[in-house]
């Protein structure tokens, strides 16, 4: 140990007795609450383990909400969401071995969509580390690629300041989840706390202002370009940028589009919206990528789902990118100007240079496509459509819930049917497609926005992974919603295995149970709609419902998403818009 | 083409563990790393020779100036460096080839540091090529074994447009 103000836990007594210390010296339990509440927590999440006793034990009255998943992995989502809904970290706690593993994919999902969460886990005593002990995992080696930054705590002199630079850390730059391992030990040494401990992180600097001059090439390609095409990422959204997205656009006049991840950044119901674009997207999206001559990428990172082939991304256009991380930039597709900073600020120094233009012949193509290649599907079926259904969600909610989502087709006709209107509105797994992220994505946001109506749009394979935690919104009183677009299958499996795989439907088929009955035995409402005619019922009565809900839509089998851009196929070869065009 | 990175690290544990990940992860090819203490206690030094085109090596850089114990990184290539690799090899010198292979360490301006009844221990450092070429040189009469560092490498004090590309965290 390095200092003498810091003993273990079994001499702290004594030996501070014999220094007259007592009132001075803190246990590193106390110290992680204590930082905790510095920091502005009031909300955390985490499941109890051996090693985190000391830790809970010192949350017993401490003033944070606290909520128990049913599952770390679950846990892990709620912080996630948390953070996705309030902009703020999200919080979430687990014992060594187990639990820590168990919050592997959630801290995957976290990382892959750029989401500020501090994980705290508890370690085996220090010096058991490396004997195999009970319960012993070497999380920091594990969450290592799937953390922006961990380290784990070997005196409990380091504690309070490693705990404040893991927030510094998870919710600047370009965010991320934040690991700190704490070994048992840690959590009962005691030691001296006076004033707050300086941070200590030389090799870790934010650049937030982007270069004068490069906003200004930018402005003046913007001013002379014919046809742009402004294409948002999850990055306007975690900058809080999305007033100053609407300044540029609407001044120099460009069609935006979206990321999945960037839906909300833009009101979808304003003229210049393309919606999203990629592998399902707008097919106008596409086409108006594929034809520009200046595509403005701000806060997004040229995803394969988003450029198909790269080669034949955007072929005519200059490319400026606007981001955070400068490693995004020239990654996946060479930029012709890179403008590294913060969006909020780079995008409110732009506003101030561009100037409008008409630019009547590129919106009239925009135009055109949009009337020929909208979303639709077959409303005349006398089976439930999953599209009817977001529609019908969207207009009896006056597109003003939260949405998340499960993954697979479930989240694509999210994503193509809702109409999102503000940033934070839609809560998904992009990067990492997370099956199962849906409903603690849920309870998590309605955590964080207690008011607001959280509507969770799954898929029933994906809610299959995580449903017990119904059982935390309903102990919680937490009245999320949750609309399972029952197709009885891995829909999105399916449809590639029907398009790619000769109908050869291997083990994309799982039964599944009454999920209206799981509901009731979980203590939600439970609600099963097999008509068309009863969805609009169905959707009132859920709405009506003050407690958790869960309605089971049990929808047309086999439908498919449209269009869709086959893997390795440029944006533009997309399949499926004779159906888009016949149905439009 | 081969690019030497030097980059500047906290001297704490987990370092070389994030930095090594870092290159795993991301399918970057190392082709040698060596890592030791600085005049400051606080910082190391990693020199980290890597294989790729220009457009790798860019990302190369911009992710190892992204792992957070990392303070500053610097591409010395195009840049005029001393470059010097260690090796110590045992080679076989029964007494009869023994006066050969010593007049070989000597023009490689190279140094006996252990004798033995069939084997010398030589240390030679050097330019990498100078290493290569040393080994080759000791071919013909059996090579016992080798230990090599990597390249540490510095840039040379003269006057230059071209400066090294430096991300500096501080
Ligand atoms: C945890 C996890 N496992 C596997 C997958 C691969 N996967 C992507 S979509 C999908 C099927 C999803 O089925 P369901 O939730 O019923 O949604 P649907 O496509 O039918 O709407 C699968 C298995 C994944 N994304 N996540
Ligand atoms: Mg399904």
């Amino acid at each position: 140990m390095k200092s003498k103000s810091c003993s273990s836990a079994g001499s702290a007594d004594q030996s501070s007795i014999k220094a007259g210390l007592s009132t001075t010296l803190k246990a590193g339990a106390q110290i992680i609450v204590d930082t905790l509440i510095e920091q502005g927590v009031d909300t955390m999440f985490g499941y109890l383990g051996g090693v985190v006793l000391p830790l809970f034990d010192r949350l017993y009255d401490a003033p944070i909400n606290f909520i128990n998943p049913r599952h770390e992995q679950g846990g892990c989502h709620m912080a996630d969401a948390y953070a996705r809904a309030s902009g703020k970290v999200g919080v979430v706690v687990a014992t060594s071995g187990p639990g820590a593993c168990n919050l592997v994919t959630g801290l995957a999902t976290a990382m892959m969509d750029s989401v500020p969460v501090v994980a705290i886990t508890g370690q085996v005593r220090t010096e058991l580390i490396g004997n195999d002990a009970f319960q012993e995992a070497d999380i920091t080696g594990i969450t290592r690629p799937i953390t922006k930054y961990n380290c784990i705590v070997k005196d409990v002199e380091d504690l309070a300041r490693t705990v404040r630079e893991a927030f510094y850390i998870a919710s600047t730059g370009r965010p991320g989840p934040v690991l700190v391992d704490v070994p048992v030990d840690i959590e009962v040494a005691r030691c001296k706390t006076d004033g707050p401990v300086e941070m200590k992180l030389p090799g870790y600097r934010v650049r937030t202002k982007g270069n004068a001059r490069q906003i200004s090439m930018v402005a003046k390609e913007i001013n002379k370009a014919q046809q742009p095409v402004l294409y948002v990422g999850g990055g306007v959204i975690i900058a809080n940028a999305s007033e100053e997205l609407r300044a540029v656009a609407e001044k120099a006049h460009l069609p935006v589009t979206t990321t999945l991840l960037g839906l909300g950044s833009y009101d979808q119901s304003r003229p210049e919206s393309l919606d999203m674009l990629g592998m399902h997207g707008a097919a106008y999206a596409n086409y108006a990528v594929q034809e520009c001559d200046l595509l403005i990428a701000v806060g997004a990172r040229f995803d394969d789902r988003v450029t198909g082939k790269l080669k034949a991304f955007a072929p005519n256009a200059k490319i400026i990118h606007i981001d955070i991380d400068p490693s995004s930039i020239s990654k996946n597709v060479r930029v012709d100007i890179p403008v590294v900073g913060d969006a909020k600020i780079i995008l409110a120094a732009l506003v101030k240079e561009v100037e409008y233009h008409e630019r009547k012949r590129w919106f009239k193509k925009i135009a055109e496509w949009k009337n020929k290649f909208p979303f639709s599907y077959d409303r005349d079926s006398t089976t439930i459509k999953p599209q009817y259904v977001v529609e019908e969600i969207c207009r009896l909610t006056e597109g003003r819930a939260i949405i998340t989502t499960g993954v697979g087709q479930n989240q694509m006709w999210a994503a193509q049917f809702y109409r999102f209107s503000r940033p934070r509105q839609l809560i998904s797994s992009g990067g990492l497609g997370t099956m199962g992220y849906g409903l603690p994505a849920a309870i998590g946001a309605q955590v964080a926005k207690p008011e607001a109506l959280v509507i969770d749009i799954d898929g029933d394979h994906s809610f299959n992974m995580t449903m017990t935690e119904l059982r935390t919104a309903v102990e919680n009183k937490l009245p999320i919603k949750v609309c399972i677009l029952n197709n009885g299958y891995m829909g999105m499996v399916r449809q590639w295995q029907e398009l790619f795989y000769n109908k050869r439907y291997s083990k994309s088929y799982l039964s599944n149970p009454d999920y209206a009955a799981v509901a009731e035995a979980l203590g939600a409402v439970g609600i099963t709609v097999d008509k068309k005619g009863d969805v609009p019922k169905g959707i009132k009565k859920m709405l009506g419902v003050a407690r958790p809900c869960v309605v089971d839509f049990r929808i047309e089998r086999e439908e498919n998403v449209w269009p869709m851009v086959p893997a390795g196929k440029s944006l533009n070869e997309m399949d499926g818009l004779d159906i888009l065009e016949s149905m439009a | 083409m081969k690019h030497i990175i030097s980059a500047l690290v906290e001297n704490k544990p987990g370092v070389l563990a994030h930095v090594a990940g870092m290159f795993a992860a991301r399918a970057f090819n190392i082709d040698s790393l060596v890592v030791g203490r600085t005049e400051d206690p606080e910082l190391s030094r990693m020199t980290i020779v890597v294989i790729g085109d220009d457009r790798v090596v860019e990302q190369v850089r911009k992710q190892l100036a992204k792992v957070v114990p990392v303070v500053k990184v610097q591409d010395f290539a195009g840049q005029p460096v001393v470059a010097r690799d260690l090796m110590l090899i045992a080679v076989s010198a029964t007494p009869e080839k023994r006066p050969e292979v010593l007049s070989m360490v000597e023009m490689f301006k190279a140094k006996v540091v252990d004798i033995g009844q069939k084997l010398l221990m030589v240390e030679v450092s050097g330019p990498e090529r100078k290493i290569e070429a040393f080994i080759d040189a000791c071919r013909p009469y059996g090579i016992k074994s080798v230990a090599r560092t990597g390249t540490i490498a510095m840039p040379r004090q003269v006057k230059t447009d071209s400066r090294p590309l430096i991300t500096d965290n501080r």
